[in-house]
């Protein structure tokens, strides 16, 4: 993993769904997800970004889907990077576009 | 502050809730005889899960979301409930992947498939012309699969897979094979050679020399992007850097085997009773199986390597194949018998002939010899002076020897 | 093969390194096919 944090063009106010073609299992650190259209496989390593995923298209804005998941606010730039990470690779992707 | 994240490699290691890449064999009939089958299919086991079964075990794919499941055999084409099952899959949110030779990719099959996003399709090939395929495959088994790639490309199944068998005959055709799966738009995948099922037979022939391998480790380097492995090579990450992928053995920890009468074994590539779980017909279906078996339980604890711990290569290699060990002879604690620093070639020397564990069932077709593919022949070979090494050599250099006289 | 250990070596420690300069990345892709699986 690179040592620079990538500037995050993540929207955390923006509206975000996940992909319709993706598929969510949990497990016991998190879960697994895969995406049928890329045929990749993800893997989300804490059970608190699982819950920010799953709630992300009942809240209003992913920060608030991250708030309501219970991320403390010093840990929200960790968030953002994964959701931005999960945005590049078309896991989640905008609302209504 | 941060939640401790373990690197996934070894999150992997203690297995999962379900596998991720579960292969099932749905029958051991087969119309081909391919002299290295890891499932020594050919004849249908009276004892083969019927439709209702299958369904079952779809059912509970399901609800343990098993993502997809990969089908094959045998060729699981024959059967006659095929398409009926992948149908239940995908209406069951189990994605499938099936392989095949090609016998039943017509074209109006192709135009099915081509309208699936959940099914995807693998053609074997394991020679990049008819001359190297068919002296594996048997005769004609080239002329089906070229047929069934066009017929997939014309119905505009763009993606679908092209796996080849690496063995010491087609590694020279590596660029060709590349060709082919260029040429109908098609994802190339290599794989590797076992001496599991009839490979045991043809292990020592067949699979690629040390030189070889090398050849092999350093194409894929320098080709390999947007070509897939099987994630079988983690053996030769020992040479440099990891090829891509999760380099260990997923055997019971990510991935298992459930056979045509519901056995259900640690790996395709270990269908002996020594890497049997349990069955899918016992109470608490394969669920049961896959989470509380003695057999995974005992693969999901730590392995420390054994004799291979001490290895500079060991983190990369991960002592390698426990199938290619185990039909070889060799202890499972100890190194691959394609270990890339020789260390296997030299624990294999002092191996007795006859000792390596046969496997434990034999499904081959009997007696119709003209199915069977010709007797291999030699030269093949690009440099044509190589002799074959045979098989009662036991010096344990005799294939570096052998490559070291040819370019 | 002193090379290749030496190799090894560098790379742990540039991990070890990155591990602590840069906070647990909670999203992995997994590059995986088949896991030897067949298909």
């Amino acid at each position: 993993m690179s040592t620079n944090q990538p500037t995050p063009t993540f929207d955390l106010d923006g509206r975000w769904t996940l992909h319709e073609q993706v598929s969510i299992r949990p497990e016991r650190f998190g879960a697994l997800l895969y995406h049928f259209g890329t045929r990749r496989l993800s893997f989300l390593k804490s059970p608190t970004l699982l819950a920010v995923v799953q709630s992300l298209d009942s809240q209003p804005t992913a920060r608030e889907a991250c708030l309501s998941a219970g991320v403390p606010s010093a840990e929200l730039p960790s968030y953002r990077t994964a959701l931005a990470a999960l945005a590049a690779s078309n896991t989640i992707c905008e609302r209504g576009s | 502050m941060t939640v401790t994240t373990m690197p996934l490699v070894e999150q992997f290691q203690f297995g999962l809730d379900a596998p991720i890449c579960l292969t099932w064999e749905l029958t051991y009939a087969c119309n081909l005889s391919c002299v290295h089958c890891l499932s020594s299919s050919g004849r249908r086991d009276p004892r083969e899960l019927s439709t209702a079964e299958c369904k079952g075990v779809i059912n509970e794919l399901e609800r343990m979301q098993v993502f997809y499941v990969n089908i094959g055999g045998g060729e699981p084409t024959v059967r006659s409930d095929f398409w009926e099952l992948v149908d239940y899959a995908t209406e069951h949110h189990v994605g499938v992947k099936f392989s095949t030779n090609g016998i039943k990719i017509s074209p109006e099959v192709a135009r099915r498939l081509a309208g699936s996003d959940y099914v995807d399709v693998q053609i074997s090939l394991d020679g990049a012309t008819a001359e190297v395929n068919d002296a594996v495959r048997g005769q004609g088994s080239y002329d089906t699969a070229l047929r069934a790639m066009q017929n997939l490309a014309d119905a505009g199944f763009t993606g679908f897979k092209i796996s080849v068998v690496m063995t010491r005959q087609n590694v020279d055709q590596l660029d060709a094979f590349k060709a082919i799966a260029d040429r109908f738009n098609a994802q190339l995948r290599i794989t590797r050679l076992r001496p599991s099922g009839r490979g045991a037979d043809v292990w020592d022939e067949l699979h690629p020399t040390a030189a070889q391998q090398r050849v092999l480790y350093d194409w894929l380097v320098v080709h390999g992007e947007g070509v897939l492995t099987g994630d079988s090579f983690f053996h030769l990450a020992a040479f440099g850097d990891a090829l891509p992928g999760l380099n260990l053995c997923g055997a019971g920890r990510v991935v298992c085997l459930i056979d045509p009468v519901g056995d259900v074994y640690a790996c395709p590539f270990a269908i002996h009773d020594t890497f049997l779980a349990g069955n899918v017909r016992s109470p608490g279906g394969f669920q049961q199986v896959w989470q509380h078996s003695e057999l995974f339980t005992e693969l999901r604890r730590p392995q420390t390597g054994g004799a291979c711990h001490s290895c500079s290569a060991f983190d990369s290699c991960r002592g390698g194949c426990m199938a290619a060990k185990f039909f070889t002879g060799l202890p499972l604690d100890g190194p691959d018998p394609e270990c890339v620093k020789g260390h296997g070639e030299l624990a294999l020397a002092r191996i007795a002939s006859g000792a390596a564990p046969k496997p434990s069932l034999d499904h081959s077709h009997r007696g119709k010899s003209e199915r069977r593919p010709i007797a291999l022949t030699l030269g093949r070979n690009a440099g044509g002076n190589r002799a074959p090494v045979s098989a009662c050599n036991e010096n344990p250099l005799a294939n570096f020897a052998s490559v070291a006289g040819a370019n | 093969m002193a090379q290749a250990a030496t190799d090894l070596i560098d790379e742990s420690t540039a991990d070890a390194v990155d591990e602590d300069l840069v906070e647990d990345v909670l999203v992995e892709e997994v590059s995986i096919d088949g896991m030897c699986g067949v298909y």
